[in-house]
């Protein structure tokens, strides 16, 4: 937890984004020490992964160097942040004390979920159970969050920024420094279907280990952005182009919310995955998160290469 | 179907929205983005008078009971709301197309990502409004503001991206304070839903946690509603987005943020706790005042009509805090009241604002010079808003200003009352610098406009007509907003 | 059983001070979306310390486990992370469009000139 310290006090941002991952992979393990596995896994693929990804993409763009902040105007944030503490630590000086089972947040909600997760729903994940179906909306919100920030990034820095008009055949500096890497390109080319194969388990198994439509969707753009990287971003465009990303994002959401549709239509409710069959509700639970999970990882997915590609393409 | 309601209430824009993004060109998807406008709002008024009629509807997502999966709960209150942003929605759509056309903000090619963005919004705010689980709260939240964010900086104006660079500061800050608030609030009873919270509260209410939750929400939702001194976002993000962003923005956003203070202060933690046992009252009353004086004396001095308009939203808010911080049946229905005729007047103000700026392509105060008799449809608009915005009698704002003295002469408190006429007067001094130069100063010889397309001003007049009608007719803005705050306050009549 | 109990949460106060302190304390843009997710994961650490039950597991359900931590929280902060890094996407889109326009992220640089716009 130091280097979040440190990320107050150096000015070198290459640096500080590198401390951030950094600290992200600690918080990651921080949270397996706490059980939440899948949490973990989500903070590890996105915070040290996909946001560090990012934020060096602005870097590339814009400067590298912080400037050193007048002194002056240290007093007042100082002050906000201590009274923010202070009310934090009165807030937490009563709180239930850490790993207690008599918490009133293990008694009231919860165990309906770790009960009737196995006879209701029948998938051993309980928090695949709550996320996709007892709050479902929740995620269906949160998966809306991310479609949202693609389309704002797309609006924003989507395209290049001048038409390609005097584009010539010249290549890239860099690509031709890239290409004499043999073995890092030939190590990326082996270790890319490991990472969508990877993913694909991570989609399909969040019903019984960690994982689910979010992670799988970030390590499959993972995959993706390694290959860009090293192979250039024209080759990864010929390869998933930016129409079916476009088609992606939307295609996502509307899955989700077809989905839920779909429970209305059969005479349940809204997300109501029970009566998607008819026979046995609980497979009907299968099926309605199955096809949930899959929706979340096409948005996902299609979202983070998306942002990627805009990122690294307004670059040249 | 009429049972799914609440649930598509929400559930059409949202699944609009990436419909939107894929249709090409823009005028198709502006379609299919305005008929979802369309379908919200009937189901809004279908909603408000069901609920009028039986009373409260619940209906839960999945079809899993309260409070282990996630219930929408409609009651008197936030059925009036959705009434609300469903009108405006509608309206500000239909005046957001040649707006955009026109003005060209962005290229043909990602103009259908403008409505899909502004359908997220509604998507956004509704889902805040109607939903009962304090999380879900803020996963809609987090829709609108991002939304919000890019919807901002749209605008021409290089500032506009800073303004929303530092609204999205402000209003990740806020969210996180709200989070925070929530992650304490569950700690100590367990569970989310909103109803099952107020149950539960009262046990555990004399804990430092739940006062320090209580703090935080209260930190969290002043800043998304603009609460002085927490205000510092707003003009820039008003001022420098897109006409038609700012009036809908402007008539909703925070609107709805002060619904959700509603929400959080009368139902789940209740009149009680927060005013008698945290002095609430206490600490929004002065900063109530002093937010509705300070920001109208702003606002007089400002050069740019629209940021003027921002400040004015600052006064305002200030006036509907007042009407909380009176904790009387008057006084909420005064500020459930001030929020329906607000939204009326800003909407009308910007949208006048919108069709000046599409036609002379600025809103400097020194550049209306005249424009009362070349746009005189435009200008009229603009002059009923204002007198809305003033409170004159037979307009909707006179409404709520009236039961906002009336709310603090119940009181007693003379010298609050007094205050609201005098910053009343304020209002009418920045409102009439702007007549005198539109009307009173000369145009500029060579300048050759005329009078904005009816496309712009049919909307702008909608809604200016409706300042009018709801000025006369008072049976929404202040007879269903009185029930609202009975049932928030708990009294039956 | 007091320094023990709250332990997790004051390792949460502290971060999320020194996340909040860069957000508003620094001028450059992008320090400040670190910060921003900073005092954001902060927040995370407070809702799964709050889950957490000592010699309770992962709550995946198997035969020989009978103590599960709560699983509630982790699905809000799943959901929370998504939105965290949805904003930072957002917010660092605006970063770069900022730096075309001004030429700099550094927030009173930037101010400075919008001065002179408004002169």
């Amino acid at each position: 937890m130091v280097t979040a310290l440190a990320v107050i006090r150096l000015r070198d941002l290459f640096a500080v984004i590198m401390l951030f991952g950094i600290y992200s992979l600690l918080s990651a393990s921080l949270f397996v020490v706490l059980d939440a596995v899948d949490v973990a896994f989500t903070e590890a693929s996105v915070g040290a992964g996909i946001a560090t990804v990012f934020m060096l993409g602005t870097l590339a763009l814009t400067k590298s160097r912080e400037k050193i902040p007048a002194a002056h105007k240290q007093v007042l944030p100082l002050l906000a942040v201590l009274g923010t503490g202070a009310v934090l630590i009165y807030g937490t000086s009563d709180i239930p004390y850490y790993g207690d089972p008599s918490n009133p947040i293990h008694h009231h909600v919860a165990p309906r979920y770790l009960e009737g997760s196995a006879t209701e729903i029948g998938v051993p994940n309980v928090v695949s159970a709550v996320l996709a179906s007892y709050r479902g909306y929740d995620t269906l919100g949160e998966t809306t969050v991310v479609f949202t920030a693609a389309i704002g990034v797309l609006v924003l820095i989507g395209g290049a920024r001048r038409p390609h008009s005097e584009e010539s055949p010249r290549s890239d500096p860099k690509q031709e420094l890239m290409k004499q890497y043999s073995i890092l390109r030939l190590i990326t080319k082996l270790l890319l279907p490991l990472i969508l194969l990877f993913a694909l388990y991570v989609q399909f198994h969040g019903d019984f280990g960690p994982g689910g439509g979010f992670q799988a969707g970030v390590i499959f753009a993972a995959g993706f952005v390694l290959y860009a990287l090293v192979y250039g971003l024209d080759q990864a465009r010929q390869i998933m182009p930016p129409w079916l990303l476009r088609i992606g994002i939307s295609l996502g959401v509307l899955i989700y919310a077809g989905v839920g549709v779909a429970g209305i239509l059969l005479g349940g409710a809204f997300l109501d995955y029970g009566v998607l069959d008819p026979h046995d509700p609980m497979h009907g639970q299968h099926l309605g998160i199955f096809l949930v999970e899959l929706g979340v990882g096409i948005t996902v997915s299609a979202v983070m290469i998306s942002i990627f590609y805009a990122f690294a393409g307004r670059g040249r | 179907m009429t049972e799914h309601l609440p649930a598509l209430q929400v559930v059409i824009p949202l699944m609009a929205a990436p419909l939107c993004a894929l249709l090409r060109p823009g005028r198709i998807a502006w379609m299919l983005a305005m008929t979802a406008c369309t379908l919200c709002l009937l189901i809004a008024a279908l909603l408000l008078e069901r609920v009028l009629a039986e009373g409260v509807i619940s209906y839960a997502m999945g079809n899993w009971p309260a409070p282990w999966g996630i219930e929408y709960r409609i009651d008197t209150v936030n059925a009036y709301m959705l009434l609300l942003v469903t009108m405006i929605g509608a309206v500000v759509m239909a005046f957001a197309r040649p707006t955009l056309e026109q003005r060209a903000h962005l290229s043909k090619r990602k103009q259908p990502w403008f409505y899909t963005t502004y359908l997220l919004c509604l998507t956004g705010l509704l889902g805040m409004i109607i939903t009962g689980d304090a999380f879900n709260v803020f996963v809609f939240l987090e829709i609108s503001s991002l939304s919000s964010y890019v919807l901002i900086s749209i605008g021409r104006d290089r500032r506009a991206l800073t303004a929303a660079y530092q609204y999205l500061i402000m209003g990740t800050i806020g969210a996180t304070f709200i989070l925070i608030g929530i992650g304490f609030l569950y700690v100590m009873t367990g569970t989310l839903n909103m109803l099952d919270l107020a149950a539960r509260l009262p046990a555990v209410a004399d804990t430092r946690t739940v006062r320090a939750a209580f703090a935080f929400l209260t930190i969290g939702i002043s800043l998304k509603l603009a609460l002085f001194p927490l205000h510092l976002w707003l003009p820039n993000a008003y001022a420098y987005a897109p006409s038609a962003v700012t009036a809908f923005l402007a008539a909703t956003a925070t609107k709805v943020a002060i619904y959700v203070m509603l929400r959080f202060f009368f139902t789940i933690f209740g009149a009680q706790f927060s005013f008698e046992t945290m002095g609430l009252d206490a600490i929004l009353l002065p900063l109530a005042l002093a937010g509705i004086f300070s920001a109208s004396v702003v606002a007089i001095f400002q050069t740019n009509v629209k940021r003027m308009l921002a400040y004015s939203s600052v006064a305002q808010i200030g006036y509907m805090i007042l009407g909380i911080s009176l904790v009387s049946v008057t006084g909420l229905t005064a500020t459930i009241s001030h929020l329906f005729n607000h939204a009326l007047m800003k909407g009308t103000l910007f949208m006048a604002l919108g069709c000046v700026s599409y036609q002379i392509g600025a809103v400097r105060l020194d550049r209306l010079a005249g424009i009362g008799r070349t746009m005189p449809w435009t200008m009229g608009a603009f002059v009923i808003g204002g007198l809305s915005l003033i409170g004159v009698p037979l307009t909707a704002g006179f409404v709520s200003k009236w039961l906002l003295i009336l709310g603090a002469l119940e009181r007693g408190w003379w010298p609050v009352a007094l205050l609201v006429l005098l910053t009343s007067l304020l209002a009418v001094i920045y409102i009439w610098r702007v007549v005198e130069v539109a009307y009173f100063r000369p145009a500029p010889e060579d300048r050759k406009i005329g009078e904005a397309p009816l496309v712009l001003l049919i909307p702008t007049w909608t809604l200016a007509l409706a300042n009018l009608y709801f000025g006369l007719d008072t049976s929404l803005n202040a007879g269903v907003a009185r029930l609202a705050a009975q049932s928030l306050l708990g009294v039956t009549q | 059983m007091q320094i023990l109990g709250l332990y997790n949460y004051w390792i949460f106060i502290v971060l999320m001070m020194c996340g909040f302190y860069v957000v508003i304390s620094r001028g450059n843009l992008v320090k400040k979306l670190v910060g921003l997710n900073i005092f954001q994961t902060s927040v995370f650490i407070l809702y799964i310390s709050m889950g957490k039950i000592i010699g309770g597991t992962a709550p995946i359900l198997t035969e020989t486990a009978t103590v599960y931590s709560n699983p509630v929280p982790h699905v809000l902060i799943l959901t929370a992370i998504v939105v965290g890094i949805a904003t930072t996407a957002l917010g660092l889109a605006l970063v770069v469009r900022i730096n075309e326009a001004y030429g700099t992220i550094e927030e009173d640089e930037i101010h400075a000139q919008s001065e002179d716009e408004a002169l």
